[in-house]
C-alpha cells in the first residue's frame, strides 16, 4: 500500500496546473463567460488534441489514454481551481463515464474514440436528483416498430446548448430498468434553450424532447447490469465534482492568503492578525480533509470494488467537497472585505460555481441520508 | 498511489491479529477496550502485566532498531502492528511514553550508558515512565519553563519547582523533566532535560480531578528533587532541542490505531442509537453520516502522512492532523450523548453507556492537550500557509 503519488501522477497535475495558470486566468474566464458558447474553441482543442485531458480515463483500444480515477482527479482539481470553462465535465465525466460503465461494446466503439480527441462533445440528460435510476423517470421511451420514441424533458443540462450529442436515460415502457439512449442535440423534436446561469463558468440548458424518433442502434446501453452500472456511473461523476470542488476551494484560500498579506490596515498586514490566521487555517483544514477523501475515494476507484462500497466512498468525498468549497467561497469574500463584494475581485466567481455545483448530482445532505441509510440500514 | 497490501504485510497482519486472539483473553481479557484516555486509571496492575505479557512475545517498541531491543519493523508494519493491537480492543498502553516519547528521546540523544540503563527497562515492560514539561505558566508557552534545576558538588543534580498535567506520575517510576539550569535565561535557552526516578522523598505527587471525575492526572511538586550526575540527556542547556527532537520523527504510525479506537466508539454510538430508535432521528443520521465520513478522511489522511516520505517539514495533512481528529472526537463525544439523550445524563455503569459518557467528558480535553485548537491554528497558519508570526518573547 502506497498513498504517494507516481511521478507520471505528478507530472500530470503540474501539466495542467501550468497550463490552466497560462490558458484559464481571470481575464481568460470571464472572457469566456461573456462569450456565445461559454468556452474558447482554441484551448478546448488543445486539451482533447496534443494535452489528451478528454482520454485519460477512456481506454486505450478507444483511443484514449486508458488512465485511472487519480489521474483524472488530479486533473479535475486544477480545472475546479482555474474555473476552466469548457464542455470537460460534460463529455468526459458524465457521457464517457456512463458509456465506459453502461454503454454497450458498439456504442462505445462509436462515441469513446472521438471524445476521447476531444472531437465530439456530448452531455447527459440528468436532473438534480441522486438516484439515476430515478432519475430515468422524466424521459419516457417507448417502442415504435424499429424505432424508439423519447418523451420527457430535463430542466439542467451541463453544456446542453453546445454539445453534439446528448445520452438519455429514460424509461422504457414495459422494461423494468432504464434505458440509455443517444440523439444529436438537432434531432428533430428536441427543443434546446440555453439557461442564463449566475454561475456562468459552467452552462447549462432546458432539453425538453417531443416525441424524438431514435433509430434502434441509437438505444446503447449494455443489456442487463444498467443498475449497478448506473450506480457506479454516479458515483465517479460526484467523485469527478468533488475534484474540481476541492480545486475551487483551494483556489478560494490562495487568492485570500495572498490578499490579506498586501492589505494593511491598524499599520500592518491583516494576514498579521490571529482573527484572520485562524480562518484561514480553518479554510485549510477543511480543504485538506476534502483533500484525504478525495483522494482516498480515487485512490478506492482504481481498485475492483463492489457499486455500493465505491458509492459510499464518493458520496463521502463529495459532499465533503461541497460543504468546503461553500465554506471557503465564502470565507473568501468575507477576509477581502468590501473588494470580495465587487463583481472586479474573482471570489464571486468562485461562490457562484460553489453554489452551483453544490446540489447537482445529490447535495451533501442528500448523499449523508444516503450514508446513513447504508450504516443503520 | 496503490491502496493494494503486499502478501508480506498480510501475513504480518493475520499474525498479529493471531497472537492477539491468543493473547488477550483469560485474566487479560477483562482489559479489553480498556485504559484508553479517559479510562487510564483502569486497572493499572493488570495493564502492567499486560505490558509483560507483550514483551514476552516481542511486540513492545516494534518501531525501535533492533541494535536497541526494538522489534525493527517497517513502518507499514508498524502501522499494522498499530491497526491489528487496537482492531483487537488492546488495551491503552501503560508503557506509551517509555516507548513512544523517552525511549527515542534516548536513542537519538541519550548517552550509551543511559541507553544501557534505561531502554531494557522500557522494552520489557518493567519501568514505566512519566513525562515533565507543563507547568501552571508553561502550558501552551511551553518554553516558559520556571521549574529550576542545578549541580551539586557531586555532580548530582536537584530540581525544584512544579509540573502539571503528569499522566499516570502516580503509577510510574521514573519521570523526565525540562528544567532552567541557567538562572536569569528566557524561553528556549538554558533548558535542561534530566532523568528523576519518581519515589523520592523530594517529591510528591497530587492528583488533579477532571471534569469528569477520574483523576488520570498529576501535579508533581519538586522539591531539591535528586537526578544522578550522569541523568541529564544532551548537554546542559540543551533540553529544548532534546525535548522537540522527537516531534520531528514523529511520522504518524500509531495514528491508525487511535483511528481503530475512534472506529470502534463510533459503533458504540451507533448501537446506541439503533437500540433506542434515535437512529430514525434525521438530524442524528446526518450527524452519524458526518461522523463516518471523519473516519474515512482521518484513515486516507494518515495514509497521506505515511506517504509523505521523510524530512522535518511538517506537511499540510500533518499540519491539520491533531485539529482535525481532536474536533471530530469532541463531536463524537456530543453526538454520543445527544443519542443516549436523558439517559445520558444519569451517572451509570452500563456498558453500553458508560464508555459514551467517558467519550464526552474526556474528549474536552481533546482539543486542549498537545496543542489547544487556537495553538494548532496557528501553526496551520504560519507553517501551512506562510502567513505572518505571532510576536515570541525574546529568547
Amino acid at each position: 500500500m502506497n498513498f504517494a503519488l507516481t511521478e507520471d501522477q505528478a507530472m500530470i497535475r503540474d501539466s495542467a496546473q501550468g497550463f490552466l495558470a497560462d490558458h484559464s486566468g481571470s481575464a481568460a474566464v470571464r472572457a469566456a463567460m461573456a462569450g456565445a458558447t461559454g468556452y474558447d474553441a482554441g484551448v478546448w482543442q488543445r486539451i482533447g488534441g496534443e494535452l489528451g485531458w478528454c482520454g485519460i480515463p477512456v481506454p486505450e483500444e478507444f483511443g484514449g489514454l486508458g488512465l485511472g480515477p487519480v489521474e483524472l482527479v488530479l486533473v479535475l482539481e486544477q480545472m475546479g481551481r482555474h474555473l476552466l470553462c469548457a464542455p470537460y465535465f460534460s463529455s468526459v465525466c458524465l457521457a464517457a463515464n456512463l458509456l465506459l460503465q453502461a454503454g454497450s461494446p458498439a456504442a462505445r466503439k462509436r462515441f469513446l474514440p472521438e471524445i476521447a480527441e476531444g472531437r465530439l462533445r456530448a452531455t447527459t440528460l440528468l436532473p438534480s436528483i441522486a438516484d439515476w435510476s430515478a432519475a430515468a423517470a422524466a424521459v419516457q421511451a417507448r417502442r415504435d416498430g424499429e424505432r424508439w420514441i423519447l418523451h420527457g424533458r430535463c430542466p439542467r443540462v451541463p453544456d446542453g446548448a453546445s454539445a453534439d450529442w446528448l445520452f438519455v436515460l429514460a424509461q422504457v415502457q414495459g422494461e423494468r430498468q432504464p434505458g440509455l439512449f443517444a440523439l444529436p442535440r438537432e434531432a428533430n423534436g428536441a427543443r434546446v434553450t440555453p439557461l442564463e446561469g449566475w454561475d456562468a463558468t459552467r452552462r447549462f440548458a432546458e432539453v425538453a424532447l417531443e416525441q424524438v424518433t431514435v433509430p434502434a442502434e441509437q438505444r446503447i446501453d449494455a443489456t442487463g447490469r444498467i443498475g449497478e452500472a448506473l450506480e457506479r456511473a454516479a458515483a465517479l461523476a460526484r467523485l469527478a465534482i468533488a475534484a474540481e470542488q476541492l480545486g475551487g476551494a483551494q483556489q478560494c484560500l490562495d487568492l485570500t492568503v495572498a490578499y490579506t498579506a498586501t492589505r494593511k490596515q491598524f499599520g500592518r498586514a491583516i494576514a498579521s492578525f490571529q482573527a484572520v490566521k485562524h480562518r484561514c487555517a480553518e479554510m485549510m483544514v477543511r480543504i485538506e480533509a476534502a483533500r484525504s477523501a478525495i483522494y482516498g475515494a480515487a485512490a478506492f476507484a482504481a481498485v475492483e470494488t463492489t457499486a455500493d462500497a465505491l458509492s459510499l466512498e464518493c458520496s463521502t468525498a463529495r459532499a465533503l467537497a461541497s460543504d468546503t468549497y461553500f465554506f471557503c467561497a465564502q470565507e473568501a469574500i468575507q477576509l477581502h472585505g468590501g473588494v470580495g463584494f465587487t463583481w472586479e475581485y474573482d471570489p464571486q466567481l468562485y461562490f457562484k460555481r460553489a453554489q452551483a455545483s453544490s446540489h447537482w448530482l445529490g447535495g451533501a445532505d442528500v448523499l449523508r441520508e444516503r450514508i446513513a441509510q447504508a450504516l443503520i440500514g | 498511489m496503490n491502496l493494494q497490501p503486499s502478501p508480506a504485510d498480510e501475513a504480518f497482519r493475520a499474525e498479529v491479529a493471531q497472537w492477539m486472539r491468543v493473547h488477550l483473553g483469560g485474566r487479560f481479557e477483562p482489559l479489553r477496550h480498556r485504559g484508553g484516555p479517559g479510562d487510564e486509571e483502569a486497572d493499572p496492575t493488570l495493564r502492567k502485566d499486560w505490558e509483560r505479557e507483550l514483551a514476552a512475545g516481542g511486540w513492545t517498541c516494534v518501531g525501535w532498531p533492533k541494535a536497541e531491543g526494538g522489534r525493527g519493523l517497517s513502518i507499514e508494519q508498524q502501522v499494522i502492528f498499530h491497526e491489528e493491537y487496537a482492531r483487537a480492543g488492546g488495551p491503552g498502553r501503560m508503557g506509551h511514553i517509555g516507548e513512544g516519547l523517552i525511549g527515542p528521546t534516548l536513542i537519538a540523544f541519550g548517552s550509551e550508558a543511559q541507553k544501557r540503563r534505561f531502554l531494557p527497562g522500557i522494552v520489557a515492560g518493567r519501568e514505566f515512565w512519566a513525562q515533565g514539561y507543563s507547568e501552571p505558566n508553561a502550558g501552551s508557552d511551553l518554553a516558559n519553563v520556571q521549574t529550576r534545576c542545578w549541580q551539586e558538588a557531586d555532580g548530582s543534580w536537584r530540581v525544584q519547582g512544579q509540573k502539571v498535567w503528569t499522566s499516570l506520575a502516580h503509577e510510574s517510576d521514573w519521570i523526565f523533566v525540562l528544567a532552567r539550569g541557567e538562572p536569569g535565561s528566557k524561553g528556549r535557552q538554558g533548558l535542561s532535560f534530566l532523568l528523576l526516578p519518581l519515589q523520592q522523598p523530594g517529591i510528591r505527587i497530587q492528583p488533579i480531578r477532571q471534569l469528569g471525575g477520574g483523576a488520570e492526572f498529576n501535579e508533581v511538586f519538586f522539591d531539591g528533587a535528586v537526578a544522578q550526575a550522569d541523568h541529564i540527556v544532551g548537554r546542559p542547556g540543551e533540553g529544548w532541542k532534546v525535548a522537540m527532537g522527537l516531534l520531528e520523527f514523529e511520522r504518524g504510525v500509531s495514528t491508525l490505531g487511535q483511528q481503530m479506537r475512534f472506529s470502534h466508539e463510533f459503533e458504540l454510538v451507533l448501537r446506541a442509537a439503533r437500540a433506542n430508535g434515535s437512529a430514525a432521528d434525521p438530524q442524528i443520521r446526518q450527524r452519524i453520516a458526518q461522523a463516518w465520513s471523519g473516519l474515512r478522511v482521518m484513515r486516507y489522511n494518515a495514509l497521506r502522512m505515511l506517504a509523505g516520505g521523510e524530512g522535518p517539514q511538517l506537511k499540510r495533512e500533518a499540519l491539520i492532523y491533531k485539529y482535525y481528529w481532536s474536533n471530530w472526537h469532541r463531536d463524537l463525544g456530543r453526538l454520543a450523548m445527544d443519542v443516549l439523550g436523558p439517559a445520558g445524563d444519569v451517572v451509570s455503569d452500563d456498558p453500553a453507556i458508560r464508555p459514551l459518557q467517558q467519550l464526552f467528558f474526556f474528549s474536552r480535553a481533546d482539543t486542549i492537550y498537545a496543542g489547544t485548537n487556537e495553538i494548532q491554528l496557528n501553526l496551520i497558519a504560519e507553517r501551512g500557509l506562510d502567513m505572518p508570526r505571532e510576536p515570541r518573547p525574546a529568547a
